[in-house]
């Protein structure tokens, strides 16, 4: 029995590596990469991220100090999380002003009218019972008027839906992989990957001596880890998202993201952050994998574009208009950064994988 | 001369009391049993005892969730993880508590008290039947839920993968229930399930068959009382449901013992299979808890307003509605499981569709009232506690029925408290309804009316302070089943904690006014309730007598 199940585990790794390849394959800033580059990159840089015992420098790229007012739960706060995507402001906006009405006022009507049958009614006001058990006109009503309402909160919410689902060109691809109980990140194109793993508070029982222990600059308990994905802010980021062991769901609540992460399959999803919006954005796994599912917090910085360039390179990445072997790119080779001018002379035929892709 | 008629009379009369009281003795009467109504009590002795144990195992949550940090999942209790675990063990212990409290509050304690318990209590009392169609498979059905729960407790002291027990949390998603739980826990609560689902099955014939064959003369489906149209409508939906769940979790089952690949994706299998299945036989489920509970409002509300049912046609129907629609929506459970964007928007639109018949109910109580002379005895206030809160729970069931929006609260404390405004504000608040609502007639005695109106409002200033907050945490994002949480999040979590204690203290007034009425409360009368109570367990003497309609009555 547990014989068989390692051999499935190994074979879900493998097969999980060569969908991540066809995926990766699919993009067009990878096929200008030189053939079978993510691969190797990826493994070239398991060594780059175990030299987290270096110091940590706060205020540097993957260590930007958060800002405690965004992105992370507020004490005592009873609303949504400060959005940073269009989605998310979309979403937010029929949430707290279509939905957040609706619902209030539904209910508050169905009080107004119980209190009002309690008092009016009562027994001692109200001795004799009428014996008025029907009303055709009555029951149409309160059967057409609550469609209209729906109808009223389904336009919308389709709206929204078919934005979620229609993806602009992506400039960056992040493949995600949730793991007993951690995250990793790999930046297909761009050669990068990681672990990211929870933060333990100084005191905890089961931290090693001479791990890391969170510092109030890697975030709220709980919700800080040790490596972030980080990302540039205004520009359009696909996630590849998978697991291998378990169900996981990834998830960001300021993005207002989450998508599960299954093993033997890869869902997609897009985001955007505002430009304006850089900052540490937290969330955790969503979906129940094991004992510690509420300890495998998810940690994305945003970044400027050319601070996330210059992380790559940190982190031992090609960017992939530095290369020669890059398409030839005519207007877009101007463009001072060539990672983006890279993509943006992919964007015609990714948006067509895409618009497949987000449907699979 | 004299003492013949005498000895014939007494036969007569012996004979008599053959007929109607002889109750056999009381192992037989209560291990062997045949009796709608004595098996009804059992289900409903079986559900509190259930419901305290799931009760008592949220205590032990909110205990941990009280503050942040890990102080209760660490010490000795009696299931899961003892004092020196280590600290996987002790945080598996915390989803081996979700996982039971999940189980034992859906299989064990709602759906025995309301099918189970008051079902078998009143369904034949209603249509004017002698007893349910097959009276030893109703017994069959009890005690299949015995050996079901002692497997489902029992898994919680064997080896479940980082602990004992099994910590999958009531759903089994597999693969955290296959290669994901090694160890004879997930297999003994899938065999748990198995057994209630077998259960619940006979106990859906029976009901269909007493309700289709043995309804008195004149009762025709249009007469028959709400309740009795709620309980008609469950027991499909049981009997449509509970066989695809048998078989999703027989399929985990050969993953995991046998090789199979159903949900694997390494063997050609899907993840998702499992929950499609899982949620095909779900979402009925969820309605089959608060259908019964639908039937019970109906009945009190009427009886307390002095007046029918206000559309009565409408109400059947729209449980109809409900039960059919309930079928096609299952999905909106795995909104984030990269399901592709037309089955989200299907999946939105027709889930929203089930707000128009619950929306008509919701009125048509509210119009029953309307001209009604209402008196506010004990179970009116739960059915009216429960029209709003079932309202409330409602409504956040509209914001998370859209695909787009569900996103952001999926597996946040917002569903948490969504789901139990529904069932623990909406299910239970009915359960409590129906029990003080027929507590004289099954018992013979009243309970004490201050007593009930003090445990009502404990509990439900006690469950509002439970779960309101948990929206406010789901909108700020605490997951749902973690033991531990960011320290923003103490604020709601502690009141949240401290509306379990105010609902512990009014369960307490609860079991007080229980034995209390039991011992010594006063006798009560055929028809305690007037001339708002017309249904046909009204007419009868409190207790029924152990055999009732020997005589079946007439309507007209």
């Amino acid at each position: 029995m547990r014989l068989h199940l390692n051999g499935t585990g190994v074979t879900m790794r493998l097969m999980g590596w060569a969908i991540a390849l066809a995926a990766a394959g699919l993009t067009p800033a990878a096929a200008q990469a030189p053939a079978g580059s993510p691969a190797t990159n990826a493994t070239a840089a398991a060594p780059a991220a175990a030299s987290a015992s270096a110091p940590i420098v706060y205020g540097s790229v993957g260590h930007q100090i958060p800002n405690p007012k965004i992105g992370m739960p507020q004490p005592g706060a009873i609303g949504i999380e400060e959005q940073v995507t269009p989605i998310g402001h979309e979403a937010e906006h029929f949430h707290n002003v279509w939905l957040m009405f609706t619902i209030t006022a539904i209910s508050i009507f169905v009080l107004g009218l119980l209190l009002y049958v309690i008092v009016r009614y009562r027994r001692g006001a109200h001795p004799t019972p009428s014996r008025n058990t029907h009303n055709t006109m009555i029951e149409v009503v309160w059967t057409l008027v609550p469609v209209l309402i729906l109808v009223s909160i389904a336009i919308p919410s389709i709206r929204l839906l078919r934005h979620q689902y229609t993806p602009p060109p992506a400039d960056v691809t992040v493949k995600i992989t949730g793991h007993q109980w951690y995250w990793s990140y790999e930046y297909p194109d761009l050669g990068v990957s990681f672990d990211s793993n929870i933060l333990k508070e100084k005191g905890d029982p089961t931290l090693k001596p001479g791990d890391r222990y969170r510092n109030d600059d890697d975030g709220p308990p709980l919700l800080a880890a040790d490596e972030r994905m980080v990302l540039p802010a205004g520009k359009v980021v696909k996630f590849i998202i998978t697991a291998d062991d378990v169900i996981h769901s990834f998830s960001v609540p300021a993005f207002w993201t989450k998508l599960d992460a299954n093993p033997g399959q890869l869902n997609e999803t897009w985001v955007k952050v505002d430009a304006d919006k850089t900052g540490v954005y937290f969330g955790q796994c969503s979906e129940l994998c094991g004992a510690r599912h509420g300890f495998m917090p998810i940690n994305v910085e945003v970044v400027t574009p050319a601070q996330f360039q210059q992380w790559i390179v940190s982190k031992g990445g090609t960017l992939p208009g530095a290369k020669p072997a890059a398409a030839p790119a005519s207007a877009a080779a101007a463009q001072p950064q060539p990672a983006q001018a890279g993509d943006a002379n992919a964007a015609k035929p990714a948006a067509t994988n895409q618009a497949a892709t987000a449907q699979n | 001369m004299s003492t013949i008629p005498a000895d014939a009379l007494k036969l007569k009369e012996h004979e008599a009391h053959h007929d109607a009281d002889h109750k056999p003795g009381f192992f037989v009467r209560w291990f062997m049993s045949t009796n709608h109504k004595d098996i009804g009590t059992l289900y409903l002795i079986f559900a509190i005892v259930a419901g305290v144990i799931g009760g008592g195992i949220s205590g032990i949550m909110r205990w941990e969730l009280m503050t942040p940090g890990i102080q209760v999942l660490n010490l000795s209790w009696p299931i899961g993880a003892g004092a020196g675990a280590t600290y996987d063990e002790a945080l598996h212990h915390w989803n081996v508590l979700i996982t039971a409290h999940g189980l034992i509050m859906v299989f064990f304690m709602v759906m025995p008290a309301m099918i189970g318990g008051f079902g078998n209590w009143f369904v034949p009392l209603m249509i004017g039947a002698p007893d349910m169609a097959f009276p030893r498979m109703n017994n069959i059905s009890f005690w299949l839920l015995v050996p079901s729960f002692l497997l489902l407790l029992g898994s919680t002291m064997v080896p479940g993968g980082s602990g004992l027990g099994a910590g999958t949390g009531w759903t089994l998603y597999a693969p955290l229930s296959t290669s994901g739980s090694s160890g004879p826990a997930v297999d003994m609560a899938i065999f748990s399930l198995h057994l209630a689902g077998a259960s619940s099955i006979l106990g859906a014939i029976n009901f269909i068959t007493t309700i289709f064959n043995m309804r008195a003369p004149g009762m025709t489906l249009h007469k028959m009382p709400l309740f009795v149209w709620s309980i008609l409508v469950t027991v499909f939906l049981l009997l449509l449901a509970l066989p695809v769940l048998a078989g999703a979790i027989t399929m985990l089952l050969t993953d995991r013992n046998f090789g199979t690949t159903f949900f694997d994706a390494s063997g050609g299998g899907n993840v998702v299979l499992y929950q499609h299945l899982f949620w095909f036989f779900g979402h009925p489920e969820v309605y089959i808890l608060i259908l019964p509970g639908f039937g019970m409002v109906s009945q009190i509300v009427a009886t307390f307003s002095r007046k029918p049912v206000f559309g009565y046609l409408g109400m059947a129907y729209a449980m109809v509605a409900i039960g059919v629609v309930g079928f096609v929506v299952w999905a909106h459970h795995m909104f984030t499981t990269g399901m592709n964007v037309n089955e989200k928007m299907y999946f939105t639109a027709a889930t929203m569709i089930i707000a128009v018949p619950t929306g008509v109910k919701i009125f048509s109580w509210i119009a029953t009232m309307w001209g009604g002379s209402i008196s506010f005895e004990t179970p009116m206030l739960w059915a009216i506690g429960f029209i709003f809160l079932f309202t409330v729970g409602g409504v956040t069931g509209v914001v998370l029925a859209n695909g787009g929006v569900d996103n952001y609260m999926h597996d946040t404390y917002y569903v948490v408290a969504h789901f139990h405004y529904v069932l623990s504000l909406g299910a239970v608040f009915a359960i409590f309804g129906g029990f003080y609502y027929w507590f004289p007639k099954m018992s013979g005695k009243m309970y004490n009316e201050l007593l009930g109106k003090v445990h009502f409002f404990l509990m439900f200033i006690g469950v509002n302070l439970v779960f309101f907050p948990q929206h406010f945490l789901g909108l700020q994002n605490m997951a749902r089943r973690i033991p531990d949480y960011t320290p923003a999040l103490a604020y709601w979590n502690k009141v949240s904690t401290i509306g379990y204690m105010v609902t512990v203290a009014g369960v307490a007034v609860f079991f007080v006014n229980l034995f209390w009425s039991l011992a010594a409360g006063k006798k009560a009368p055929n028809n305690p309730w007037g001339e708002g109570a017309t249904t046909l367990e009204w007419t009868l003497s409190s207790p029924p007598p152990f055999h009732q309609y020997s005589t079946l009555p007439k309507i007209d």
